[in-house]
């Protein structure tokens, strides 16, 4: 066991992979002799070497395509895309291209890769270098969509991305590349499509992703601490596939559900959730489901203003108390 | 039949027994006249609303895809875009595989749930038709990217038209493959017209894939795309380039399509007497020149002719009697697990 970054958790995860299969090669901007503009990949290039780990240049298209292509003819390529803003230059390949391969060819082709981007506000970067993308990705039919909270999760599933035979959408979020959490020596290695009970509780569910994850649970000690409140905080980890069982059980014990997301509120992954809760779960519900979410804005480049305008500890524990004590 | 090969030295008119030879001058013409016939009956079939959705034919440009698959080898990778009927047929495609799936039939190369503009048949080597103008460019880059790592011997080749030279994926793509020395060949067919206006009234040079080569550190080359042995002559450099390690080739084929963009497209744009004096440089027109120049019976060549038009009557009959898909492949191979579960 060792106290490591996310940061530096993507490098291990990243590591471990390359290490067990020589097939898997990395490329994106500034990744290799730089070792990424976050730093999340130093170390690598001097590892594996300029064969198996490449800068390429700003041409978020050729990235993924190459990425692609590779893929379907045996390597198991991590395409890096710095920010996933970005995402909307090469849209091209995450929405037609790596998700309808497979089923356009009946099957003959397959597309086992990963894309790992930097996700999520907190920089004051501004509209462009902020958002939250997730739901992007997770409207897409074929793709496999995750977004890790931990040092630890990072590593367990990216090398389940890295294992998985289709393609993985690697939500890294930025602002919590510099926390700290205790990884297990040895080999790590997860399952896609499983949430995690992160806090049991009885009294209500909260279903957090990402930087999100850290906030509810804040927010969750202060609700026990100050209201009395017992709050679940379910690690969605994988928006696809989407362990509904998790959360469905959950709300089969607390009765109630709150979800908090980064991304602007329209379609946001939770809106999914919720529907499907009220589908599948609603005499289960003591009351109507509540979704925390960045209102439907671009977001601001100042502190000020970007800080009210990602879901709070405080804005999670107000909203909750307010529900919850009607 | 010729078995050797022997390019002429005496700046006399090559004989039969040139760098190119016989035998494969008859697999050329066969492989045109196989696309025209098969193209001709996708079109036909269309008018008998047999095939559905659209297609995109390669009517007239058949001697670029005849000339490259003549160049290949076994284990060489194709990428194409919708207009790729023709260079999945050169593969060795099945006609009645490519038929049956403009026809949307359980006996289509993808049972009817690519359709005209995806078609793939991985064990030929065709790894795709990509609908998104400019798209497999990329991809193609991807795909030699993993022969140079693998150290597999094997060159993939990128076909698109004119219009692809003004979308970004083809910039990025020449550049990434400079760059990184891929073995891959691009292919511009250059038919004139992007869809419906003609290329060079939207294009700041004129040729629009070979006057963007200096810029990539590329050769500029442009060449006949209706006479197969030019295209055929470009296609092996290119590939004993790649193979040899000397990286990416762009090869502008000026060619034209007799039919409209799709469908159809009665193509009313094109001005009056092009398509004419286009058809008089036919690329099957002048290769039966080309075989009786080099005195290849006119039997030999009506017998290819009638072979391959019995061969796509027969397809066409096979494919009138297939069924449809069925209906429990709709939700089928979204997931390498073979199915479309997204939650548990």
């Amino acid at each position: 066991m060792a106290e490591l970054t996310y940061r530096d958790a993507v490098a291990r995860g990243i590591a471990q992979e390359m290490t067990r299969d020589p097939d898997v090669i990395f490329f994106g901007e500034d990744v290799a002799k730089a070792g990424g503009v976050f730093k999340t990949t130093v170390g690598l290039y001097e590892q594996f070497g300029p064969k198996r780990v490449r800068d390429c240049p700003i041409s978020e298209q050729a990235i993924l395509g190459a990425a692609m292509g590779a893929a379907m003819t045996g390597l198991k390529p991590i395409a890096e895309i710095m920010f996933s803003d970005f995402f909307a230059v090469c849209f091209d390949y995450i929405a037609n291209e790596f998700p309808k391969s497979r089923y356009m060819s009946n099957g003959q082709l397959k597309c086992p890769l990963v894309v790992r981007t930097g996700n999520g506000a907190g920089s004051r970067f501004g509209a462009q270098h902020s958002q939250s993308v997730e739901n992007w990705a997770m409207m897409i039919p074929g793709l496999k969509v995750v977004a890790p909270s931990t040092p630890r999760d990072v590593i367990g599933l990216l090398a389940a991305a890295v294992r998985d035979p289709d393609p993985v959408i690697f939500f890294e979020h930025k602002s919590l590349y510099p926390t700290k959490g205790d990884v297990p020596d040895g080999e790590i290695v997860d399952r896609l499509g499983t949430a995690s009970i992160v806090r049991p509780g009885k009294d209500a569910t909260i279903l957090a992703l990402a930087l999100m994850v850290p906030r509810a649970l804040a927010a969750a000690e202060t609700l026990k601490a100050e209201h009395g409140i017992d709050c679940e905080v379910v690690d969605v980890r994988s928006l696809v596939p989407l362990d509904t069982q998790t959360i469905l059980g959950s709300v089969a014990r607390t009765h109630r559900l709150f979800t908090v997301e980064e991304n602007p509120r329209l379609c946001g992954w939770g809106a999914e959730i919720v529907s499907i809760v009220a589908d599948e779960a609603f005499y289960d519900l003591d009351g109507p489901p509540v979704r925390i979410t960045t209102p439907h804005i671009p977001l601001p480049a100042a502190d000020i203003l970007e800080d009210v305008a990602l879901p709070t500890v405080e804005r999670i524990v107000d909203r909750v108390r307010r529900s919850m004590q009607g | 039949m010729a078995k050797q090969a022997v390019r002429a030295t005496d700046g006399s008119r090559p004989g039969i027994n040139d760098d190119i030879g016989e035998e494969k001058r008859l697999t050329m013409y066969r492989l045109q006249v196989e696309i025209r016939e098969s193209e001709q009956r996708a079109f036909d079939l269309f008018l008998q609303n047999l095939v559905k959705g659209t297609s995109h034919l390669s009517l007239g440009q058949e001697a670029v895809a005849a000339g490259f698959a003549a160049a290949m080898k076994t284990g060489d990778l194709s990428f194409c875009t919708y207009r790729g009927h023709a260079h999945t047929l050169a593969r060795g495609v099945p006609i009645e595989k490519v038929l049956g799936e403009l026809m949307q039939r359980d006996n289509g190369l993808m049972r009817g749930k690519g359709g005209s503009m995806h078609l793939t048949s991985a064990e030929h080597g065709v790894m795709g038709s990509y609908a998104i103008i400019g798209a497999h460019l990329p991809i193609a880059c991807g795909a030699a990217l993993r022969a140079q790592y693998k150290g597999d011997d094997d060159v993939t080749v990128c076909f698109f038209g004119d219009g692809t030279t003004n979308i970004g994926a083809f910039h990025e793509a020449l550049n990434f493959a400079k760059v990184w020395k891929l073995p891959v060949i691009f292919v511009c067919e250059n038919n004139l017209y992007m869809e419906y206006t003609p290329i060079g009234e939207v294009t700041a040079v004129e040729h629009p894939a070979a006057d963007r080569a200096a810029a990539y550190g590329l050769e500029r080359i442009v060449i006949d795309g209706n006479d197969a042995d030019v295209v055929y002559r470009a296609a092996m450099t290119a590939y004993e380039r790649a193979r040899a390690g000397g990286g990416p080739s762009l090869i502008e084929c000026m060619t034209y399509r007799h039919s409209g963009h799709s469908r159809a497209d009665p193509a009313k744009y094109r001005p009056e007497g092009e398509l004419e004096r286009w058809k008089e440089r036919d690329p099957i027109k002048i290769y039966r020149e080309r075989l009786k120049q080099f005195g290849i019976a006119d039997e030999v060549i009506a017998r290819i002719d009638a072979d391959v038009r019995r061969r796509v009557d027969e397809a066409t009959e096979k494919c009138k009697a297939a069924p449809p898909p069925p209906l429990d492949i709709l939700t089928t191979d979204v997931y390498a697990d073979g199915g479309f579960a997204w939650r548990n």
